[in-house]
C-alpha cells in the first residue's frame, strides 16, 4: 500500500526505489524495524536519503554524527555491547582500520558486490566483505585563474615546486582528507621523496594550515593563496550556491584535476559497513543495498555533489559535469597500502613541522 | 552509617575514575607507547608545551589587564553609566569562547567581509593584518570571554573594603596612584590570582577554540595521539603532563583562595561615609571606554556577527526550526539531569566534610574537584579505557551498551568535568553558616541527616540554585564529551553548532550559537542581580 503511494506521488524515482527495496526487503522482515547508524557524514540532504529508506521499509533509523576517529573510538570501548548496526565514514583510511581492528562485521551480499566496483571496497574474503564504498570525492586543486597558469599546477608533486613558494594553502595536515592523500603519495614515491615533497609543500605554503577546505578555496579566491587542495565536493557545492559572495568565489577560481598524465586524482571514498556486533544484521544489510540504489545514488550526486560508486547513474548536477564534464582519471591504489602508511605519514609530518 | 559510607565511597569513586585511569596509564607502558611518546618528544612535544605555556601567558595578560582594570573603575570610581557597567562587563560569561572565535574568524579574516571591502575601498593589497586563527587570536577570543572571572572575584575584593580603605589614605594625603598601587592593589592580588586561575583551567582545557583554530596545544596532541595515531595509553600518559600544568594553576588557586578568605574575613560592614572617587571630563570617558572595550569585544560585536549570518542564511533557506526545537529540549534535558544529580552530590560531599573533616574526607572532595580542570576529551579517554576492559573482560555484560546507548556515559562525563562548580557554589554555602548553628542543633537532639535537612538545606537552597544553574549551563555549552558519547537522536545546540561551523556552514551554525548565548544569559543575569543587591 504504502509502496504504491509512493510510487505515484514519485514517479520514476519511485519505482527505482520500490525496486531496489524489494531486492532487499525479505532480509530485514525477521527483525525489528529500527537501525541503529553511527554516521561521520554530515551533510544537510543525507536527512532525506534516511527518511526515504524509512518510508519506504518502515525501519526507523537512529542516529549518531560524530567524526570518524570518534565512532571508531567509540566502537572499540562498546565492543560487544555496541548498539551500532551500520557505520558510515567519510575517509577510506578509517574504513581500513575499521576492518583491522574487527569492528566490521563481513557481509555478503551479491547485490553490494556487483554494484560496487573491486577498488572501492574491502578485499573479498571467503566470510564476506568488511566495508563497501558508496560514493568517491576528488582532491583536487583549485588556483586563482589571475595569477596561476593551470600548467604550474596540474601533479600533486608540482605543488612543491619552488615556482609555487608562497602561493599554497591547504588545512591541517593530520586531517583524514591530506593523511589518505599523503599516504597514497608515499606508495607512488617512496618515503625519502615524500618526506622531501612535504618539505616543498611546507616552504610554498602561504600560511600556516588552517580552517577546512571551503576556507582554502575562499582563500584562492581572495587572493590570499594562489593555490589550494580541497575535496570536490566543497567546489561543488560553492558553484550550487546562490549567495552572491559564493557566487564571486567561484568566479575566480580554476579546478584542475593532478596527475592526468601519470597515476591519476587521488579519490577519498565515503563508505558504509555492518557493525560486528550488530544487533539489526538484516536491517544494516538492508540499508546498504539501498545506498546503492539508484535512487540513493542520485542522492550522493545531485544532493552533496559526490560521485557515485555504481556506475551509469543518470546525473543532472550541473556543477559536477561542469567541473568534470569529459571526465577524469582517477586514482587506483587499494585503500590497505594508503591506510597502513598513515602513522608513517603523520611522523613525517612531524618532523618536517607541517601541522 | 555504613550505607551512607558506601553510597559516598561509590560516587566518590565513579568521580574520579576517569583522572584515576589517566594517571594509571604508565603502568601500560609497552613498546608501542614508547615509540609513539618517544617520536612525538622528538618532534612536536615541546611545540605543544611552548604554545600551551604562551597561551596561558597571554590569557592570563589578557585577562588581568581588562578584568582588574574595569573591576577598578567600577569599585573604587563613580562615573555616568558606572551602575550598568558593573552588571555587563558580565556579559561574556554567556559567551562560550567557540562562538566568539567562530564570529570573529568569519569577520576578520583575509576572505571576511571587513578586509574584502577595505582592500576594495582603499585599493590595498594583501593582508591587512595576521590571521585571526593563531596563537595570539586565540589569546585575545580566551581573554575576551574568560576576563569576567577575574573581574567578578577582584570586584567583589575591592567593593568590601577598598573605598573605606581608599578613603583613608586619601585623609592621610596619599595621592591616587599611590593610592591604587599601595592600597587597592595588594587588596585585590589574591583575587585576581584566583581569578586568573580560573581562567587558566579554562584555557588548558578549551577544546573549541584551540581546535577549531587549529592551534598546537596540548590538548591537540593528545587527541592526535589518541585518533591518529591511535594510540589510546600514549594519550593517556601525555594526559599527565596536563595533569601536572593543571595542579600546578590549582596550587596557584588554592593559595590565593587562602589569602582571599584571610583578606574578606577581616571585611567589616560598609562605611557609608566612604564614597567612590567622582569622576569628570575625560576621566570619566577613559573610565567607561575601559569599561566598554571588554563589553563590546567579548560580547557585543560577536553577537552583532553571529546575528548578521544567522539574517543573511535565513534570506537564502529556510531555518531549520523543527529541528532547532529538538536540539534546545535535548540541551535543556541533559543540564537539567547533570545539574540536579550534580547539585545532589555536591551537598552529600560537603555534608560529609561538615560533619567530620577528616583529611580522608577532604582529600577525596578534592580529587572529585580535579575533573573541572581537566579537557574533556581526556576525560572521555579516562572514561572509556575502563569500560572497554570491562566490556573485553565480561563480553556479555552491558556496561559498553549502557554507556552510550543510553544518557549514562554522557551524564557521568559531566558530572566528573562540572562537579567542582557545583562543589565550590555549596561549600561557599556552607561556609557562610557558622559552625555555632550546628553546635545549637546538636544540644536541641538533631544530628546527622536531619541536621541537614532541618537546618542546613533551608539556609542552602540559594547556593545550591546558583549552583544548579551553574552545571546546566556549563553542560549545555560543553562539547568534546558530548561529541562522543551522546546516545542516538539527541543532538544538543553546542555540537550542531561545533559541527555545522566545522563544516563552514557558519550561517547555519549561527542559529544553534545564538540559541546557547541566550540560554546563557539567564544564570549571568541572575548573578548580576545578586551582585547589585549586595551592593
Amino acid at each position: 500500500m504504502l509502496t504504491c503511494q509512493w510510487t505515484l506521488t514519485h514517479g520514476w524515482r519511485g519505482w527505482l526505489l520500490v525496486s531496489a527495496l524489494l531486492a532487499v526487503l525479505p532480509a530485514a522482515w525477521a527483525e525489528e524495524p529500527v537501525l541503529n547508524l553511527y554516521s561521520a557524514r554530515h551533510y544537510a540532504t543525507d536527512e532525506a536519503l534516511y527518511n526515504d529508506f524509512t518510508q519506504a521499509t518502515g525501519i526507523r533509523i537512529n542516529r549518531v554524527d560524530a567524526d570518524d576517529a570518534g565512532i571508531l573510538a567509540r566502537l572499540k570501548a562498546e565492543g560487544s555491547a555496541s548498539a551500532a548496526d551500520v557505520i558510515l565514514l567519510v575517509d577510506a583510511t578509517r574504513l581500513w582500520k575499521g576492518e583491522i581492528d574487527g569492528l566490521f562485521a563481513s557481509v555478503k551480499s551479491p547485490l553490494l558486490l556487483k554494484a560496487v566496483p573491486e577498488n572501492l571496497r574491502a578485499k573479498e574474503r571467503p566470510e564476506g566483505t568488511a566495508w563497501f564504498g558508496l560514493s568517491t570525492r576528488a582532491r583536487v586543486i583549485l588556483y586563482d585563474k589571475q595569477k596561476v597558469n593551470p600548467s604550474e599546477v596540474d601533479t600533486y608533486e608540482k605543488l612543491a615546486d619552488p615556482r609555487n613558494r608562497g602561493r599554497l594553502c591547504v588545512r591541517s595536515g593530520s586531517h583524514p582528507y591530506n593523511l589518505s592523500l599523503f599516504g597514497a603519495m608515499l606508495e607512488h614515491l617512496g618515503a625519502p621523496a615524500t618526506e622531501t615533497w612535504l618539505k616543498g609543500l611546507m616552504r610554498n605554503m602561504a600560511r600556516s594550515p588552517k580552517g577546512g577546505d571551503t576556507d582554502q578555496i575562499k582563500g584562492v579566491a581572495s587572493g590570499e593563496c594562489g593555490v589550494a587542495l580541497a575535496n570536490s565536493y566543497y567546489v561543488a557545492r560553492l558553484m550550487r550556491s546562490n549567495t552572491p559572495e559564493d557566487r564571486a568565489v567561484v568566479e575566480r577560481i580554476g579546478v584542475v584535476f593532478p596527475n592526468q598524465a601519470s597515476w591519476g586524482t587521488h579519490m577519498n571514498i565515503a563508505g558504509g559497513a555492518v557493525a560486528r556486533h550488530a544487533k539489526h544484521p538484516g536491517n544494516a544489510v538492508s540499508f546498504l543495498n539501498y545506498l546503492v540504489s539508484p535512487h540513493a545514488q542520485k542522492y550522493f550526486a545531485d544532493g552533496n555533489n559526490e560521485w557515485p560508486v555504481v556506475k551509469g547513474i543518470p546525473m543532472t548536477n550541473p556543477a559536477l559535469s561542469a567541473m568534470a564534464g569529459r571526465g577524469f582519471k582517477s586514482e587506483q591504489l587499494p585503500t590497505s597500502l594508503v591506510g597502513m602508511n598513515q602513522i608513517k605519514v603523520q611522523q613525517m609530518l612531524d618532523r618536517v613541522g607541517f601541522r | 552509617m555504613p550505607l551512607t559510607a558506601l553510597v559516598r565511597l561509590l560516587v566518590t569513586l565513579l568521580l574520579a575514575l576517569p583522572v584515576l585511569m589517566v594517571l594509571a596509564a604508565w603502568l601500560q607502558w609497552d613498546a608501542q607507547s614508547a615509540e609513539v611518546l618517544h617520536a612525538l618528544s622528538q618532534t612536536v612535544l615541546p611545540d605543544y608545551i611552548g604554545s600551551s605555556l604562551a597561551l596561558c601567558l597571554w590569557v592570563s595578560l589578557g585577562v588581568i589587564s581588562m578584568g582588574s582594570v574595569s573591576a577598578a573603575a567600577v569599585t573604587l570610581f563613580d562615573f555616568p553609566g558606572r551602575q550598568t557597567l558593573s552588571w555587563a562587563l558580565l556579559l561574556p560569561l554567556a559567551m562560550p569562547a567557540y562562538v566568539v572565535a567562530y564570529a570573529y574568524t568569519d569577520f576578520l579574516q583575509y576572505s571576511g567581509p571587513l578586509q574584502t571591502s577595505m582592500r576594495s575601498f582603499w585599493g590595498l593589497q594583501g593582508a591587512l593584518w595576521p590571521d585571526v586563527r593563531s596563537l595570539w587570536g586565540a589569546a585575545v577570543v580566551l581573554s575576551c570571554s574568560l576576563y569576567p572571572y577575574v573581574y567578578l572575584l577582584t570586584r567583589t575584593a575591592l567593593a568590601d573594603r577598598a573605598p573605606q580603605l581608599m578613603e583613608a589614605a586619601r585623609l592621610l594625603g596619599a595621592g591616587l596612584s599611590r593610592r591604587i598601587f599601595r592600597v587597592a592593589l595588594p587588596l585585590a592580588r589574591p583575587a585576581i590570582a584566583a581569578g586568573v586561575a580560573l581562567a587558566l583551567m579554562e584555557t588548558l582545557a578549551d577544546f573549541g577554540v584551540s581546535s577549531y583554530f587549529g592551534i598546537q596545544t596540548f590538548t591537540a596532541g593528545i587527541y592526535k595521539a589518541w585518533l591518529v595515531m591511535d594510540n589510546r595509553w600514549a594519550a593517556a600518559q601525555l594526559s599527565t603532563f596536563l595533569l601536572l600544568m593543571v595542579a600546578l594553576v590549582l596550587l596557584l588557586e588554592q593559595r590565593a583562595q587562602a589569602r582571599l578568605r584571610f583578606v574578606s574575613s577581616r571585611a567589616s560592614g560598609q562605611s557609608h561615609e566612604s564614597q567612590p572617587l567622582q569622576l569628570r571630563g575625560w576621566h570619566a570617558g577613559l573610565a567607561i571606554f575601559l569599561c566598554l572595550m571588554p563589553i563590546l569585544l567579548g560580547f557585543v560585536l560577536p553577537l552583532a556577527i553571529m546575528g548578521h549570518a544567522l539574517w543573511q542564511s535565513s534570506l537564502y533557506q529556510p531555518l531549520p526550526w523543527w529541528d532547532f526545537a529538538h536540539w534546545v529540549w535535548n540541551s535543556l534535558r541533559l543540564g537539567a539531569v547533570t545539574a540536579v544529580l550534580a547539585v545532589a552530590i555536591a551537598l552529600m560531599l560537603a555534608h560529609s566534610v561538615r560533619m567530620q573533616p577528616s583529611f580522608w574526607r577532604r582529600f577525596s572532595t578534592q580529587l572529585v574537584g580535579l575533573g573541572y580542570a581537566v579537557p574533556g576529551v581526556v576525560i572521555v579517554v579516562g572514561l572509556l579505557l575502563p569500560v572497554a576492559w570491562l566490556q573485553s573482560q565480561w563480553p556479555n555484560s552491558q556496561v559498553g551498551y549502557w554507556l552510550t546507548a543510553t544518557v549514562l556515559g554522557l551524564v557521568w562525563a559531566y558530572l566528573v568535568r562540572f562537579i567542582a562548580v557545583a562543589l565550590q557554589s555549596v561549600q561557599s554555602g556552607y561556609a557562610r553558616i557558622s559552625s555555632s548553628t550546628d553546635e545549637s542543633a546538636r544540644m536541641l537532639g538533631i544530628a546527622g541527616w536531619s541536621l541537614f535537612a532541618r537546618v542546613h538545606w533551608p539556609l542552602m537552597t540559594r547556593a545550591s540554585a546558583a549552583a544548579l544553574l551553574l552545571v546546566w549551563v556549563d553542560v549545555m555549552k560543553e562539547l568534546p564529551a558530548t561529541l562522543v558519547l551522546r546516545p542516538f537522536n539527541t543532538d544538543t545546540l553546542a555540537v550542531v553548532a561545533y559541527q555545522l561551523a566545522r563544516d563552514e556552514r557558519l550561517g547555519e551554525a549561527a542559529l544553534p550559537s545564538l540559541a546557547l548565548v541566550l540560554v546563557g544569559l539567564i544564570p549571568v543575569l541572575m548573578l548580576s542581580k545578586t551582585l547589585r543587591k549586595s551592593t
